[in-house]
C-alpha cells in the first residue's frame, strides 16, 4: 500500500503526549482577518508547536489563510491551525485559529459548537474586517473578546476609540495584546475566561 | 512541522475518497467533535487498512481529531469516517468534550482559569 505516513514515525513527540488521565478537551476558537497574527498567537501560548488541520472544499476560488503554506496549487483545500494547552491532568484546552470568513467556519463542522467562546483578533490598520466578524458571532451567539494586536507600524488608537470604531457594546472586554508575546496571549485568554466567568455568575443570578 | 506525505497527490480527492470508500463525513453516525479524544483499546491488527493502523498507532495515548488529522495529513471529515468504522468496531474509545450539562460552567471556567495561571 502506497501510505507513506503508516511507515513513518508520524505523531506527537515524546514530551507533547498527552497523559493517559485526559479525559476531557475544551476549545477556545481564535477569529481574525488574513494576516493578523491568530497563528502567532496560538504558536505562542501553545505547549505543542502549532499543527494544521485541513479541509476541502468543493468550490474553487478560495484564499489559503496565513502567509505559510499557501503555494498550494489547488484552491480547494483550506488550513486551520491550532495549538494546546495543558490545563490540569485531566482537562485540555485546544486554540484554532480560524479566517474571520463564516464560509471557513462551515468547512470545520461544529467548531463554534461546544466551544467555551472565541477571541476576536483585530489589526487596527484593517478594522473593517473585524465588523463582519463580531456581527456573525453574536447572531450565533458565541461569547467573545476582542483583542487588538500591536503592530508597529499600525496607528495607535485608545480601546475607547476602538470599541466606538467596531461598535462594541459596553460589557465585551477589549484588550491590546502583543500575540508574539506568551504572556500577552494568556492575558488574552485570561480576558475571555474572566467575562465568561461574569456571564455564567450573571445567569446563575437570574 | 515536517510536511509528511504533504504533497497534493498524497491529499488529492480520489485518494481521499479510495481510503473512505467514497463516503463523506455527513455519513458519519457518530459525533465527533475537532476536540473528542481519541484511545486506542489495543495495537493494530495485521490485515487492517494502513489508515486505521496508523490512526491506533497515534492514540496509544489520547489524542484529539484534530491532531489526528494534523499529524495524518488528512482532512477532518475523512478522519471522522475512519474513527467512526474504529468505533463501530471497539478498536477506539472517544472521550467527548465537554458539555454543559456535564460540569457546572462555572466551576468549567474557573479550573480554565486556574490552569492559565499557571503558564
Amino acid at each position: 500500500m502506497d501510505f507513506k505516513s503508516s511507515e513513518q514515525a508520524v505523531g506527537p513527540r515524546s514530551e507533547d503526549v498527552l497523559p493517559e488521565t485526559a479525559t476531557a478537551a475544551v476549545k477556545v476558537v481564535i477569529v481574525g482577518g488574513f494576516g493578523v497574527g491568530k497563528t502567532t498567537l496560538v504558536g505562542s501560548v501553545s505547549e505543542i508547536r502549532p499543527l494544521t488541520t485541513e479541509e476541502t472544499m468543493t468550490q474553487a476560488g478560495v484564499g489559503v489563510d496565513d502567509t505559510q503554506g499557501v503555494e498550494r496549487k489547488t484552491s480547494t483545500t483550506v488550513a486551520m491551525d491550532f495549538g494546546r494547552i495543558s490545563i490540569n491532568e485531566e482537562l485540555v484546552l485546544y486554540l484554532f485559529g480560524t479566517p474571520g470568513q463564516e464560509r471557513f467556519w462551515f468547512l470545520w463542522r461544529g467548531l463554534f459548537e461546544g466551544a467555551l467562546g472565541a477571541v476576536v483578533l483585530v489589526d487596527t490598520r484593517r478594522l473593517e474586517v473585524s465588523f463582519d466578524v463580531i456581527g456573525r458571532l453574536e447572531e450565533r451567539g458565541v461569547p467573545f473578546v476582542v483583542a487588538v494586536n500591536s503592530f508597529p507600524d499600525a496607528p495607535g488608537h485608545s480601546v475607547d476609540e476602538l470599541r466606538a470604531a467596531l461598535d462594541l457594546p459596553d460589557a465585551v472586554p477589549i484588550v491590546l495584546c502583543d500575540a508574539r508575546m506568551r504572556s500577552s496571549s494568556r492575558d488574552v485568554l485570561m480576558t475571555l475566561m474572566r467575562y465568561l466567568q461574569t456571564l455564567a455568575m450573571t445567569q446563575e443570578a437570574s | 512541522m515536517s510536511d509528511a506525505g504533504g504533497d497534493w497527490e498524497e491529499t488529492s480527492p480520489e485518494r481521499l475518497y479510495v481510503i473512505t470508500g467514497g463516503r463523506s463525513g455527513s455519513s458519519a453516525p457518530t459525533a465527533l467533535d475537532l476536540v473528542t479524544l481519541i484511545v486506542a483499546r489495543s495495537g493494530p491488527k495485521p490485515g487492517m487498512q494502513p489508515e486505521h493502523a496508523a490512526i491506533i498507532r497515534l492514540c496509544h495515548a489520547p489524542l484529539s481529531v484534530a491532531e489526528i488529522s494534523a499529524y495524518l495529513s488528512l482532512p477532518v471529515s475523512v478522519v471522522t469516517v475512519l474513527l467512526s468504522d474504529l468505533l463501530a468496531e471497539d478498536k477506539v474509545l472517544a472521550r467527548a468534550p465537554v458539555r454543559a450539562a456535564r460540569l457546572p460552567d462555572r466551576a468549567l471556567i474557573e479550573a480554565v482559569i486556574d490552569g492559565l495561571q499557571k503558564l
